[in-house]
């Protein structure tokens, strides 16, 4: 056992036991961070700081709400929404809170592949931000069962319905994750769990590798310039502080995550209380009824892209049934992104409107990614459905050339 | 400015995504129908410019309307139980005390004069069908008899105002065969009642201010068959006053925190944006030692 001096204050003690001090530097006042970075490098606080305030008014709500098919839509839209002091306010913000964390999900994302922050040490960064993406999409859909309206039963049910399309266990699977043949009691139960426990659990040790994941390969910059960080944050300790190119964490880098974080707020709390219609369907409003399908079922605005391109495969190709075809194509988007790091065959870690072919194909992707969430909530009808079946194999082809593409960039800047 | 730049790139994308997927989504599947017509100008059969007697009119409701009907303010009560009632016509028959206030002129006359199209409900009951709604046309009557019964129904009507005359308004025009459990008030004619003589079942109305939006009432109460055609909810006629309190008392049972959340909001957005200028100075601050 280490040998203890008497403590002078309890700062002192607590720092004998805890190592307080080594902690704030390694956590705080010594993470580096680079110093050329704009405002789309705080999307990360911004997701920590909404993950925390989902966490505490789901908390809020876990005390009155009740699982279970009789008594939940009136414990949501009465007693939470009516009785309880304020629960209206834990609901709204609970509510659009999950549908604009997708909002910053997807800006976080996308800067990602703009800058190539996944590539070259990078690519345990992607990868676990890609399973907090399809965590926080779990918790998404668990969530939206809760109120037990109508669009929560019939998307849970449109939803689990296409693991049947799984060849030989789907239907066993189907059963399986419903605890019955049918969206019932049993589904919503498990999902209850899954929404407030295991997920999130998931969900928390996630967000622990992904903040691990930064600390070696270090946070990319606006110029995608690899330095030597131990250097830079010399240079920033001696004093040198305008020359070096890094900043701590604490004050510097959070100052400016606070400040994109007021304003961000600012927009947020707007939603929250005068314009909440958009993460509060008025469809759900309405008490589940499994006998009564509404005229249009639509997931989350978050999941419209993939649900497209499920949907737009509609007819039969080389003898493999469209419902098929989709599934399959669903499957892909649905674990394409994990391998990005090895799709983009080139060694550039700039802004893809510095790299000369990149940047027709992430914009290209920008475009097609909205063009399957407008039309994954129009009805698949007429036109709509070739927009669709276009869309969607613009999204996989744009992903089976990228690595030809990607080559070819490789060639003409020359390995650089 | 670099800054400004990326962020209204953003601004755009996200912009586009939200009106495709919100206003635009919502325009393709609920297309506008045409503006409610709170005159009712469809119904020509009773000429609504003769001036009625009120006398007359009381005479004509006595011998009349009173074997089925009753109305309190006039001191008929009404002389079965709603369960009787219920039985006897499929549907508890409305006391008439404030129909002269909360139906439209033109409406109640021609209602009064054949209640089935005034209703908008002959694809239920077409003329000589097996099923005949329980109130008979008065077609044989007068104009001016028709005109003499609407004048003294509006001398009868109670004089209400504000939130009793909300809670009044819908108990009087929907709460026959609507409940609206958030606020403990129940339909007067039951669940199966209503299913046996509608054919569906009538809902509970307590979160239809939220599933349905205002402006899809507005239309909706006016002209159900407009946006849902064939459903079995009658045009009941009401003006345009007695439906704005009919919205308004949905509206205070189903959103009763609306004026809490509109006040709290306008704090805690102010209290954002002084934290959003106070962290922007301290980043000001910060950083003006590094560039």
């Amino acid at each position: 056992m280490a040998e203890f001096k008497p403590a002078n204050s309890a700062y002192e003690w607590f720092d004998q036991r805890l190592g307080i001090d080594k902690f704030l530097k390694v956590m705080m006042t010594e993470y580096w961070i680079p110093k050329n970075i704009n405002f789309l490098w705080a999307m990360g606080v911004l997701l920590s700081v909404m993950f925390t305030i989902l966490v505490v008014s789901g908390i809020f709500l876990l005390m009155y709400y009740k699982p279970d098919v009789n008594m939940a839509f009136d414990s949501v839209n009465y007693t939470i929404m009516q009785e309880v002091g304020y629960g209206w306010l834990f609901r709204h913000i609970h509510a659009v809170g999950a549908s604009i964390v997708f909002l910053v999900i997807y800006i976080h994302m996308f800067t990602g592949i703009y800058y190539g922050s996944y590539k070259k040490g990078r690519e345990i960064i992607w990868i676990s931000g890609m399973l907090l993406f399809v965590l926080f999409s779990a918790e998404g859909f668990s969530g939206y069962m809760l109120p037990w309206g109508q669009m929560s039963y019939w998307a849970a049910y449109v939803i689990t319905e296409i693991f049947g399309g799984i060849p030989l266990i789907g239907g066993d699977l189907v059963v399986w994750i419903r605890g019955n043949f049918y969206v019932s009691d049993s589904t919503l139960t498990r999902f209850f769990m899954l929404h407030v426990l295991l997920v999130p659990l998931a969900i928390i040790g996630a967000i622990v590798l992904h903040f691990y994941a930064l600390r070696f390969p270090h946070v990319n910059n606006e110029a995608g310039e690899f330095f030597d960080f131990d250097k830079e944050a010399q240079k920033y300790l001696a004093g040198d502080k305008k020359s070096s190119k890094v900043v701590p964490f604490w004050p510097v880098f959070l100052s400016k995550d606070f400040f994109v974080l007021g304003f961000f707020l600012l927009f947020f709390f707007y939603l929250v209380f005068f314009h909440y219609d958009f993460a509060m369907d008025p469809v759900n409003f309405d008490k589940a009824d499994g006998l009564k399908t509404p005229a249009h079922i639509y997931p989350e605005w978050y999941f419209l892209w993939s649900y497209e391109v499920l949907r737009g495969f509609f007819f039969e190709i080389a003898g493999i049934s469209g419902k098929a075809l989709g599934l399959m194509a669903f499957a892909v988007a649905q674990g394409v992104f994990f391998v990005l790091p090895w799709l983009d065959r080139s060694p550039m870690v700039k802004p893809a409107n510095q790299r000369p072919y990149f940047k027709y194909w992430f914009w290209l992707l920008v475009v097609d990614m909205i063009v399957l969430t407008v039309y994954g909530k129009l009805p698949p009808t007429g036109a709509n459905a070739w927009v669709g079946f276009a869309s969607s194999m613009t999204f996989l082809l744009l992903f089976v050339t990228l690595p030809f593409i990607t080559r070819a960039e490789a060639k003409k800047v020359g390995g650089k | 400015m670099k800054e400004f730049k990326i962020l209204a790139i953003i601004v755009a994308l996200v912009g586009i995504t939200y009106y495709g997927i919100e206003p635009y989504a919502h325009h393709v599947m609920h297309p506008e129908v045409k503006a409610a017509d709170f005159t009712f100008g469809d119904l020509k059969n009773v000429d609504t410019s003769l001036a009625g007697n009120i006398d007359n009119g009381k005479a004509l409701v006595e011998a009349n309307c009173i074997a089925c009907h009753s109305i309190e303010k006039a001191g008929h009560p009404q002389i079965m139980s709603n369960a009787d009632a219920a039985a006897a016509y499929g549907v508890v028959p409305p006391d008439l005390s404030s129909s002269g206030r909360i139906y439209d002129k033109n409406y109640l006359a021609n209602f009064i004069f054949d209640p089935v199209s005034a209703m908008h409900l002959s694809h239920k009951y077409p003329v000589g069908g097996a099923k005949a709604f329980s109130m008979p046309a008065y077609n044989w009557m007068k104009p001016q008899e028709i005109m003499d019964v609407v004048a003294y129904l509006q001398s009868i009507a109670p004089k209400v105002a504000g939130k009793d005359a909300h809670k009044e308004t819908f108990a009087d025009a929907c709460g026959r065969c609507h409940s609206m459990g958030y606020a403990k008030f129940e339909a007067t004619t039951s669940k199966e009642a209503i299913k046996t003589y509608m054919g569906a079942s009538a809902p509970d109305l307590s979160q239809h201010i939220k599933s349905r939006k205002e402006h899809f009432l507005h239309s909706f109460i006016n002209d159900p068959q407009l946006l849902l055609a064939g459903t079995s909810m009658p045009r009941v006629g009401l003006s345009e006053k007695a439906q704005e309190e009919v919205i308004a008392y949905m509206e205070e049972v189903g959103d009763s925190k609306k004026a809490e959340r509109e006040s709290v909001g306008l704090w805690v957005m102010l209290y954002t944006f002084v934290f959003a200028i106070l962290a922007y100075l301290w980043k000001r601050k910060i950083w003006s030692g590094l560039h």
